[in-house]
C-alpha cells in the first residue's frame, strides 16, 4: 500500500490518537479534505503546474503522520543551534508540525494578540478559528488536500485591529526522528487586524537519521492597512521533502513582504499566492534558492491583481550547482478592473555547472489596459569579465567567484528588515558557497 | 464608460447615433469602427469544389485530382490515418467552438484548361481578383523585382519570373510541380521539418494539402529577387490546406514574402498550413509574412480560423533563419514560426507585430530549440490589443545540453488599448547548459496617453497620433520586412485599429 | 623590469600579436601606438592573463619571474596593474568592499597584516583627494552608473589604492573631456616614480602632453614597426597612421 492509500487508511489511527479533539469544527474541515483526498490525484509531470516537477519519489515512501509516530527527545541546547541569533524575539516550536510548549518562549504580547498553537487554539478559541482556517486557502491538488485532512497543530498568529506587534516572532519547525519516516503538516494561520503589524521569521530545520516530509499550508489574511513580513528560511536536510502553499488574502492599503529562502531539501516545492482584493495594496516577493547535488526547487508565484491602484514586486534568483535543478513559474494576473496596477517581476539564475538545468516561466496575463507590467528572466553563468577585472586586482578565483555570487543574491538579502537575521543569511551563503566548493578550472 | 461604448456599439450597427455620446472621441470611434475589411469581396469565377467530409477517399481524390505518384499518394494516407488516432490540441489560450472537420470541402479549385503555356491561358478573373489586391501577375507590370506564385483557394493559378530565375538554377513553382519535376528533392526534404505525426493539424495538413510553394535556392546561389507568395481563400466552407517548403543549399540566400486574405463569410473557414525551411551550411532565409485573413465581424461572426505550423531547421553551420510576420487578420491565430538551430553558429530570428481587434484572438510566439554550439536567437515581439480581444504571447527558448555558448534574447511587449481586452505573456525558458546565456524581458503597457496629448498638442489628430505610436512601437519588426512589405504592414495596422482609441 | 622577447598571441584562433619584443625599466615610460586593430589591447590583457587570449610563443619576463606561469590573480600581487579601457559594472559590491578584498589579498601576498578599518579609510581619503574623487564613491557598486569619465578616474583611483609596480594604461584617454584628462594625468604623475614603470596604449598622442613618455613604440599588425623618442609621436600625429603603413611596405621589401 502506498501513497494516497496509505495516508487515507492511516486517518483512522489518526482520528483515535485525537481523543476528545475529534468533536471541534476542525475535524469536519478534516473529513471534507479526506474526502478531496481520495477524489484527488497527487500531480503528475502531465499536470502543466507539475511539468518540470516529478513527484514520484515523495509518493514511493509512506511517511508516517507526525502525530501517529514516535516523538524525540530535543533539549533546548539543541535547539539554540537551530535558531536564528542576536535579535529580540519571541520564540514558538515545532517539533515534527507539533508545538512544544516547553521550548517556546513567547513574551507578552499585547491585549488581545494570539501566537500559538492551532492545536491549543483549537479547545480555547474555536470561534476566532473557524472565521478563517481553511476559508482563505482552497484545496487545488492532493497535497493541499493531505495537509488539510491531517491539519492538527501548526503555527496561529491573530493580531487584532490596530496592534502592532513589535518583536518578531521566530518560528522554528524542527523536522527529526531516527525512527520512522515522519510526515510533517504544519497547518499555519496568520491574521492581521486593520491597522496592525506583524513579522515573522519561519525557519525550517531538519535533522535525525529519518527522512521526512513536511507539508505545509500557511493562510495569512492581511485586512485594511495591515503590514504582514513572512520570512521563510527553508535549510533542512538534504534528502529531505519539503511542499508549502502560502495563500494570501489583502485587504486595502496593506503590504504583504513574503520572502523565501531556500538552501536544502531534495525536492522542494512553493506555492506563494496572493490575491489584492483592495485598492493600494503593496505586495513584495523576495526569493533565493541555492542548491547544489541533486536537489530540486521549484518556485510557483502567482499574484493576483483583482482591483486598482495596488503594485506587486518579484525578484527570484537562484544560483544552481551540480546536477540541480531550478523551476521558477511566476505568473501574474491583472483583473478587467485592475486599472493602474503597477506589477513587476524578475527572476534571475546562474548556473555554476554544466549539469544544473533551470525552466523558468514568468507569465503576464493582463485583463486591464492602464497598467504597467513587466517581467524578465535571464539565466547565465557568472560573468567572465567581472571575475578577470576583480582578479586582476589580485583577488584570487575563488574568491572572485563567491564575490559575484554574494553580489548576485545581494538583490533579495538586502530586503530584509531584520539587519541579524541578514548577516545569518549571508553567511548561510557563504557556508553554502564553501560547501558547494566553487569549481577552478 | 464600458456601458457607454457598449450601446454605441449596438447603435451604430443600426446607423443611430447614441444620445449618451459626448465627446469627439466617440465620435471619432463610430466613424471609424464602421471602416470594413476591403479585400472582403468574392470572386464569381467557376470552382470544382469536392463535397464536404473527409475520410480515405477524399486523400485519394486529391491525390489523383493532381496526378501524383503513388509515393505522394502513400505518405497522404499515412499522415490521414495518423490524424485519425490523434485529439484536437486544447492547450492554446483561444476559445472557439468545436470545429467539424466532416463538415467542410477539403478540395476547391477554379476550372481552368489542363495546362498553362502562359499568363495569357489564365482565366481573366482571377487575374482582376490578384489585381484587385494589388498583386499584378503580368510580369511587365512587374517593377517592384517581386517573383509572385499566386495560391487561389487550393490551387497555384500563376507563378512569375520562372524563366528568370530557372536560369540561374533556382526553383520557384509550385508544390504539384515540383512532386512531378522534382520528385527527388520533396522526397527528401517534404516532412523532414514538420513531419505529420508532429501535432493534429500538420497531420491533417499532410493528408489534404491542395497545393503551395516549393523554393530550392542552389549552392553559392543569392536569389536574385524577393520569392512571394499570395494566398487568396474565395470558396465558401472549404479549407485552405496549402503547404511550403523551402531549401536552400550551402551559402545561399533567399527572401520569401506571404500575404494572405479571404472574402467576408458569416462562417469561419479553417487555414491550416504548414511551412518548412531547410538551411544547409551558411545558408540563410528570410521569411516575411503579411497575414491579413478577413478577421469576423466586430461581433466575432464570421473569420478565419489560421492554425499553421511552420519551422526551419538551420541544419548547417553558420545558417540563419529569420521569421518576420505581421499578424493583423484571422478570428483566431495559433502559430508559433520556430527554429531549430542544430549547425553551430546557426542564428535563428523571430520578429513579430500582432494586432488583435474587436473580437480577434491570437496565440501566437515562437520556439528557439538550441541544439548546436554557439547559436544565437532573437526574439522580439509586439503584441498589440484592441477592442475585446485577447492576444497571447507563447514562447518555448530550449537550450540543450550540448549547445555551449548559445546566446538568446527576448523582448516581448504588449500594448493595450480599451479596457475590454487582454494581453498574455507566457514564455517557456528551459536551460540544461551553464555556458548559455538566456535573457527574456517583458512588458505591457497602455498607449501612452501623454504621449498622444503631447501629439496632439503639436496640432497632430488622435488617430493619427495613435498610428506614430504604434509603428513606432512596432520599428524593431518592420524594419526587418523588405520595404514594400513594411508600408503594406504599416497600412494594414492603421486599418486594423482603426477607431480603437476613444 | 618587464621583459617581452618575441611575444604571438592568438585571439578566437586569429594571430593578432605576431612577435612583440619589448624591454621595459624601473622609472620609464613607453608609449605604445598603432591604428586600430593593431593589437594593442589585445597585448594589454595578454600581460594581465585574460583566458580569452591565447598566448602561442614567446616570453615575458617581468621582475625576475616567468609571467606568463602566473594566473591573472598571482601577476596583479606582484604589481602587475590595467588600467581597462573599459572598466566592467559590477552591480551589488561596493568598491569599499571591492578595495579592501583586493588590498588585504596583496598585503596577505606580502606576507603584511591587514589594514585596519581606520587605514583603510585613511588611505581612502588620501587618495581620492589627489583625483578630485567624491567619498560617497565608495560606497557605491563597483563602476555601475559611472560616466566613463569617472570610470576611468576610478581606474586611477584603484591604482594608487593597490600601489602597483607597472601600470598598463589601456586607452586611458579615450573619451575623456580635457579636465578629466588633465585629473587622470595627474594621479598618474604624482604615482610616477623610479621604481615603478609605465606603459600607455594609446591611438592618440594628445593623452602624451600630459604623461611623457620616455620611449615610444608603433604597433602595426601585430608588432613594432618603429621605435623612438617622443617626437615620434608627434610625427605620427603629423602625419598619420597611413605614414607607417608606408613604411612598412618598405620593410616588407626589405
Amino acid at each position: 500500500m502506498t501513497g494516497k492509500e496509505f495516508y487515507i487508511d492511516n486517518f483512522k489511527i489518526f482520528q483515535e490518537k485525537l481523543n476528545g479533539e475529534s468533536k471541534s469544527f476542525l475535524n469536519e474541515i478534516r473529513k471534507d479534505a479526506l474526502k478531496s483526498l481520495s477524489e484527488l490525484e497527487f500531480p503528475t509531470n502531465k499536470v502543466e503546474d507539475w511539468k518540470y516537477t516529478n513527484v514520484t519519489p515523495i509518493l514511493k515512501q509512506n511517511f508516517v503522520p507526525a502525530v501517529n509516530a514516535s516523538v524525540p527527545k530535543i533539549t533546548e541546547k539543541e535547539i539554540q543551534s537551530y535558531l536564528f541569533q542576536d535579535f529580540d524575539c519571541h520564540l514558538l516550536v515545532f517539533i515534527n508540525g507539533l508545538y512544544s510548549e516547553e521550548l517556546s518562549i513567547v513574551g507578552q504580547l499585547p491585549k488581545g494578540a494570539v501566537a500559538g498553537s492551532l492545536r491549543n487554539l483549537t479547545k480555547e478559541n474555536p470561534e476566532l478559528l473557524s472565521k478563517y482556517l481553511n476559508k482563505i486557502s482552497i484545496t487545488d491538488n492532493a497535497f493541499n488536500a493531505l495537509n488539510t485532512a491531517y491539519a492538527l497543530d501548526g503555527l496561529v498568529v491573530v493580531v487584532p485591529d490596530g496592534i502592532i506587534i513589535e518583536k518578531p516572532i521566530q518560528v522554528l519547525y524542527l523536522n527529526t526522528n531516527d525512527k520512522e519516516n515522519v510526515l510533517s503538516l504544519p497547518r499555519n494561520l496568520v491574521v492581521a487586524g486593520k491597522n496592525s503589524q506583524v513579522s515573522i521569521v519561519a525557519n525550517y530545520r531538519g535533522a535525525g537519521e529519518k527522512i521526512y516530509f513536511s507539508n505545509i499550508i500557511t493562510e495569512v489574511f492581511a485586512d485594511e492597512n495591515s503590514i504582514v513580513d513572512l520570512c521563510k528560511i527553508q535549510n533542512e536536510t538534504d534528502d529531505s521533502f519539503h511542499i508549502e502553499k502560502v495563500q494570501a488574502i489583502q485587504k486595502k492599503n496593506s503590504v504583504f513582504n513574503h520572502y523565501n529562502i531556500t538552501f536544502g531539501g531534495s525536492i522542494t516545492r512553493n506555492d506563494i499566492n496572493s490575491r489584492l482584493d483592495g485598492e493600494n495594496i503593496e505586495t513584495h516577493y523576495y526569493g533565493l534558492y541555492m542548491v547544489n547535488g541533486k536537489q530540486h526547487v521549484d518556485n510557483h508565484t502567482f499574484v493576483d491583481h483583482a482591483k486598482p491602484n495596488c503594485m506587486s514586486n518579484e525578484v527570484y534568483k537562484g544560483i544552481l550547482d551540480d546536477s540541480s535543478r531550478g523551476v521558477f513559474n511566476g505568473k501574474i494576473i491583472v483583473r478587467r478592473d485592475a486599472q493602474k496596477t503597477n506589477a513587476y517581476q524578475q527572476n534571475e539564475t546562474i548556473l555554476l555547472s554544466n549539469k544544473a538545468t533551470i525552466d523558468t516561466k514568468p507569465q503576464l496575463e493582463i485583463f486591464a489596459d492602464d497598467v504597467k507590467c513587466s517581467h524578465g528572466a535571464t539565466v547565465g553563468h557568472l560573468d567572465e569579465t567581472s571575475e578577470f577585472y576583480i582578479r586582476s586586482r589580485g583577488v584570487p578565483q575563488e574568491l572572485a567567484k563567491s564575490m559575484l555570487i554574494r553580489a548576485f543574491a545581494n538583490d533579495v538579502i538586502e530586503t530584509v528588515k531584520i539587519d541579524p537575521l541578514k548577516e545569518q543569511i549571508n553567511h548561510m551563503i557563504f557556508e553554502h558557497l564553501h560547501r558547494v566548493e566553487i569549481k577552478t578550472e | 464608460m464600458n456601458e457607454v461604448k457598449e450601446i454605441s456599439k449596438e447603435n451604430n450597427s443600426k446607423g443611430i447615433k447614441p444620445v449618451e455620446e459626448t465627446s469627439d472621441d466617440m465620435k471619432m470611434l463610430d466613424d471609424l469602427t464602421s471602416s470594413e475589411y476591403k479585400w472582403g469581396f468574392v470572386t464569381d469565377i467557376e470552382s470544382e469544389t469536392a463535397a464536404k467530409g473527409l475520410n480515405e477517399e477524399v486523400v485519394r481524390m486529391i491525390s489523383k485530382k493532381k496526378n501524383e505518384p503513388e509515393w505522394m499518394t502513400e505518405w497522404r494516407l499515412k499522415a490521414f490515418r495518423h490524424w485519425l488516432k490523434m485529439e484536437e490540441p486544447t492547450w492554446p489560450n483561444v476559445h472557439y467552438p468545436k470545429i467539424d472537420f466532416q463538415n467542410i470541402s477539403y478540395y476547391s479549385a477554379p476550372v481552368q484548361k489542363p495546362k498553362l503555356n502562359s499568363l495569357d491561358e489564365v482565366d481573366p478573373e482571377l487575374l482582376k481578383t490578384f489585381e484587385k489586391l494589388g498583386i499584378p501577375l503580368e510580369e511587365q507590370k512587374l517593377l517592384s523585382g517581386v517573383a509572385v506564385d499566386a495560391v487561389f483557394d487550393s490551387v497555384s493559378v500563376a507563378t512569375t519570373f520562372k524563366a528568370s530565375l530557372n536560369e540561374k538554377g533556382i526553383i520557384f513553382c509550385s508544390v504539384s510541380d515540383a512532386v512531378k519535376d522534382h520528385p527527388e528533392l520533396v522526397k527528401k526534404y517534404l516532412g523532414s521539418v514538420v513531419p505529420y505525426t508532429d501535432n493534429y493539424y500538420a497531420a491533417l495538413n499532410a493528408a489534404v494539402f491542395s497545393d503551395g510553394s516549393f523554393v530550392f535556392i542552389p549552392k553559392g546561389v543569392r536569389c536574385p529577387m524577393e520569392l512571394s507568395t499570395y494566398f487568396r481563400i474565395n470558396s465558401m466552407d472549404t479549407g485552405q490546406f496549402e503547404r511550403t517548403l523551402i531549401i536552400a543549399e550551402e551559402e545561399s540566400y533567399v527572401s520569401y514574402l506571404e500575404g494572405c486574405t479571404a472574402p467576408i463569410r458569416d462562417n469561419n473557414q479553417l487555414h491550416a498550413a504548414v511551412v518548412e525551411l531547410v538551411a544547409l551550411d551558411e545558408a540563410e532565409i528570410k521569411y516575411s509574412t503579411v497575414q491579413n485573413w478577413y478577421p469576423g465581424n466586430k461581433e466575432g461572426k464570421g473569420g478565419i480560423y489560421n492554425f499553421v505550423t511552420k519551422r526551419g531547421a538551420c541544419r548547417g553551420n553558420h545558417s540563419k533563419i529569420s521569421w518576420t510576420q505581421v499578424e493583423t487578420g484571422s478570428a483566431i491565430t495559433w502559430k508559433y514560426p520556430s527554429c531549430i538551430l542544430q549547425g553551430d553558429y546557426s542564428v535563428g530570428e523571430f520578429y513579430s507585430v500582432a494586432v488583435t481587434n474587436n473580437m480577434q484572438q491570437a496565440d501566437t510566439g515562437t520556439k528557439m530549440i538550441h541544439l548546436g554550439k554557439h547559436t544565437k536567437s532573437t526574439v522580439v515581439s509586439k503584441g498589440i490589443s484592441a477592442g475585446r480581444s485577447n492576444n497571447s504571447y507563447r514562447g518555448l527558448i530550449k537550450i540543450g545540453k550540448n549547445a555551449e555558448g548559445a546566446r538568446n534574447y527576448t523582448q516581448c511587449d504588449s500594448m493595450l488599448m480599451g479596457d475590454r481586452c487582454g494581453a498574455h505573456t507566457f514564455p517557456y525558458i528551459e536551460v540544461e547548459n551553464e555556458s548559455s546565456k538566456v535573457e527574456h524581458e517583458a512588458t505591457t503597457s497602455k498607449i501612452g496617453e501623454d504621449q498622444i496629448y503631447y501629439l496632439n498638442q503639436r496640432g497632430i489628430g488622435t488617430e493619427d497620433a495613435v498610428n506614430l505610436i504604434v509603428n513606432g512601437f512596432c520599428k524593431e519588426v518592420f524594419k526587418e520586412l523588405p520595404m514594400e512589405f513594411a508600408v503594406e504592414a504599416q497600412k494594414l495596422l492603421a486599418i486594423s485599429l482603426e477607431g480603437s482609441v476613444g | 623590469m618587464l621583459s617581452i622577447k618575441n611575444l604571438h598571441a592568438n585571439v578566437e584562433g586569429k594571430e593578432i600579436l605576431k612577435g612583440i619584443n619589448l624591454e621595459i625599466k624601473a622609472g620609464e615610460v613607453h608609449a605604445i601606438m598603432g591604428p586600430n586593430g593593431s593589437g594593442k589591447s589585445t597585448l594589454a590583457n595578454v600581460l594581465t592573463g585574460n583566458k580569452s587570449y591565447e598566448v602561442t610563443g614567446g616570453e615575458v619576463v617581468f621582475d625576475g619571474k616567468d609571467l606568463l606561469d602566473l594566473d591573472t590573480e598571482t601577476r596583479a600581487r606582484e604589481g602587475m596593474f590595467l588600467a581597462f579601457q573599459y572598466p566592467v559594472e559590477i552591480p551589488g559590491i561596493s568598491n569599499a568592499t571591492f578595495l579592501k578584498t583586493a588590498l588585504n589579498e596583496l598585503r596577505k601576498y606580502k606576507s603584511l597584516p591587514e589594514l585596519t578599518p581606520r587605514e583603510f579609510l585613511e588611505r581612502i581619503k588620501e587618495k581620492a583627494n589627489i583625483l578630485g574623487l567624491d567619498e560617497t564613491l565608495i560606497s557605491r557598486y563597483v563602476n555601475v552608473g559611472f560616466s566613463g569619465g569617472e570610470k576611468k578616474r576610478n581606474e586611477i583611483f584603484q591604482m594608487l589604492m593597490l600601489e602597483p609596480k607597472f601600470v598598463l594604461l589601456d586607452e586611458t584617454d579615450s573619451g575623456l573631456d580635457i579636465d578629466a584628462l588633465r585629473i587622470v594625468s595627474d594621479g598618474v604623475n604624482v604615482y610616477k616614480n623610479e621604481k615603478n614603470a609605465f606603459l600607455v596604449i594609446t591611438h592618440y598622442q594628445r593623452l602624451l602632453n600630459y604623461i611623457h613618455p620616455d620611449f615610444v613604440h608603433v604597433l602595426y599588425k601585430g608588432k613594432i614597426i618603429k621605435s623612438g623618442g617622443k617626437e615620434l609621436a608627434l610625427e605620427l600625429e603629423d602625419k598619420g597612421y597611413d605614414w607607417i603603413k608606408t613604411e612598412e611596405v618598405e620593410i616588407d621589401k626589405a
